[in-house]
């Protein structure tokens, strides 16, 4: 059954939730869902994109092992995108210190985002996010020749001095809602709104979809036992959950101490 | 009262700077109000003079030619196919469809139109949720152009590129009606009243 827009905190009215939750037992690394976000949002991209520092990517795949040594290592995979932290009542860090409102949280489909028109490159954003899921543009974009024509239309491209960010492909929200309008109805189905990463990994590792719906498959996803989030005690209340059954994996979710329970 | 407030108030009074003033400020205005948006705007005809009335008899509604399609997506200006379904050949003497014919029908060419309405690349605005959901009529934004006899010039703002419609004819920036300017503020003002949510992705990309 789907909760019939709730009134939300601060009277907002809560329709949708997006949210991701991402198998890291399914995942191996294999970075489609970099290459599927780039050029379904038209990132920037350099010759050299070796200095991780300067370099733009929405979705960005980190490596973890368990720091023991073989035969006992293993790996886990960790793709992440912007966390769309809803906080404390769309409280998100990035949000709260943006001077400019060029970021705001919207309490219809829980999606924080990032108006680069508006932005004025102070990087205050980028300082207060915990999960580095947001760039700065150093330079202006450049393509290579003729790759402006493959550039898509959906998505403006961003000028030197702004900050971007993953924004849960929010323009395929806009033509899903469009296509459900011209048909009559209000309510966008599960399958009519997914994000790029989503559909290209090969692994299925990643699910989209409402958390508030009870239909949805992440509402049952994030229920796991295995699920967790990233860096979860600090408040952020992000909505992309992971998933492991490897506890170790669940350990490298927080900073937790030595000795310490965790999840 | 000392000797020099005296004779500043006798030279605030005299003739020769009222009139000063009053030449001043009816060049300041004329710079301001005729000469500069003549410098600003470059004016520019659109390939063909279509004659929207014509076109509206004919085909009784605006839908038939600006359409939704099934993705949801809407056509804007029609693509030349739509007019081929008519202008084949000529259907009579009038230079502008002879020149229509002749120089995209034939060759199989796009029309390059000049887009009044067209937005920056940051904005997205959709037709379906104001026509559709919002039941607004196409005039609400786009005015009487459906009655039109001719284009109008397009004129193009020569610092930015944008068209004149989106700022106005005004350029003082008044509106009498809805249609008159397409700024962001006429969006707001609009989604104020009705209680549309103020996230900025509503409208921006």
């Amino acid at each position: 059954m789907k909760e019939e827009h709730k009134e939300g905190a601060h009277g907002h009215v809560e329709k949708y939730k997006y949210g991701m939750v991402i198998d890291l037992d399914k995942c191996t690394g294999c970075g489609a869902c970099m290459v599927a976000c780039m050029t379904e949002n038209n990132v920037p991209f350099r010759k050299d994109e070796s200095d991780k520092l300067v370099s733009t990517a929405w979705m960005r795949v980190f490596k973890a092992t368990n720091g023991k040594s073989y035969p006992d290592i293993d790996v886990c995979y960790f793709p992440r995108p912007c966390m769309h932290c809803e906080g404390d009542h769309g409280h998100s860090p990035c949000v709260s210190v943006c001077p400019a409102v060029a970021t705001d949280y919207d309490f219809e489909t829980g999606i924080v985002s990032q108006i680069p028109t508006r932005c004025f490159g102070c990087r205050y954003c980028m300082a207060a996010c915990p999960y580095h899921a947001r760039y700065f543009n150093w330079w202006d974009p450049v393509w290579p020749d003729k790759m402006e024509k493959a550039l898509s239309p959906d998505v403006s491209p961003r000028m030197r001095g702004v900050v971007e960010k993953c924004t849960f492909c929010f323009h395929r929200f806009q033509r899903a809602r469009d296509k459900a309008y011209v048909e009559g109805r209000r309510e966008i189905r599960e399958d009519e709104y997914q994000t790029a990463c989503t559909q290209a990994c090969p692994a299925d590792a990643i699910t989209f979809g409402d958390l508030n719906n009870h239909e949805h498959e992440v509402y049952k996803l994030k229920k796991s036992p295995y699920a967790f989030r990233l860096l979860e005690r600090l408040g952020t209340n992000p909505k992309v959950y992971y998933m492991s059954t490897r506890s170790w994996v669940r350990r490298e979710g927080d900073n937790y101490l030595k000795g310490e329970k965790s999840k | 009262m000392s000797a020099q407030d005296e004779k500043n108030k006798a030279a605030a009074s005299s003739p020769i700077v009222i009139v000063f003033f009053v030449v001043g400020l009816a060049v300041s205005l004329l710079v301001g109000w005729s000469i500069f948006p003549k410098l600003l705007y470059s004016q520019k005809k659109q390939p063909i003079d279509f004659s929207h009335s014509i076109h509206l008899d004919a085909a009784g509604d605006c839908e038939s030619c600006h359409y939704f399609r099934e993705d949801g997506s809407f056509s804007g200006i029609p693509e030349l196919s739509n007019c081929v379904e008519c202008h084949e050949e000529a259907q009579g003497e009038d230079p502008e469809e002879i020149k229509l014919i002749e120089n995209y029908i034939e060759p199989n060419k796009e029309i390059p139109w000049l887009v009044y309405s067209r937005q920056p690349d940051c904005v997205f605005f959709s037709h379906a949720a104001h026509v559709n959901m919002g039941e607004l009529e196409c005039k609400t934004c786009h005015g009487m152009i459906g009655e039109s006899d001719h284009v109008e010039i397009y004129e193009e703002n020569r610092i930015t590129g944008y068209s004149r419609n989106i700022w106005g004819k005004s350029i003082g920036g008044f509106k009498s009606n809805t249609w008159d300017r397409m700024k962001m503020d006429d969006c707001a003002e609009c989604h104020d009243e009705h209680g549309t949510r103020q996230a900025c992705f509503v409208c921006h990309k």
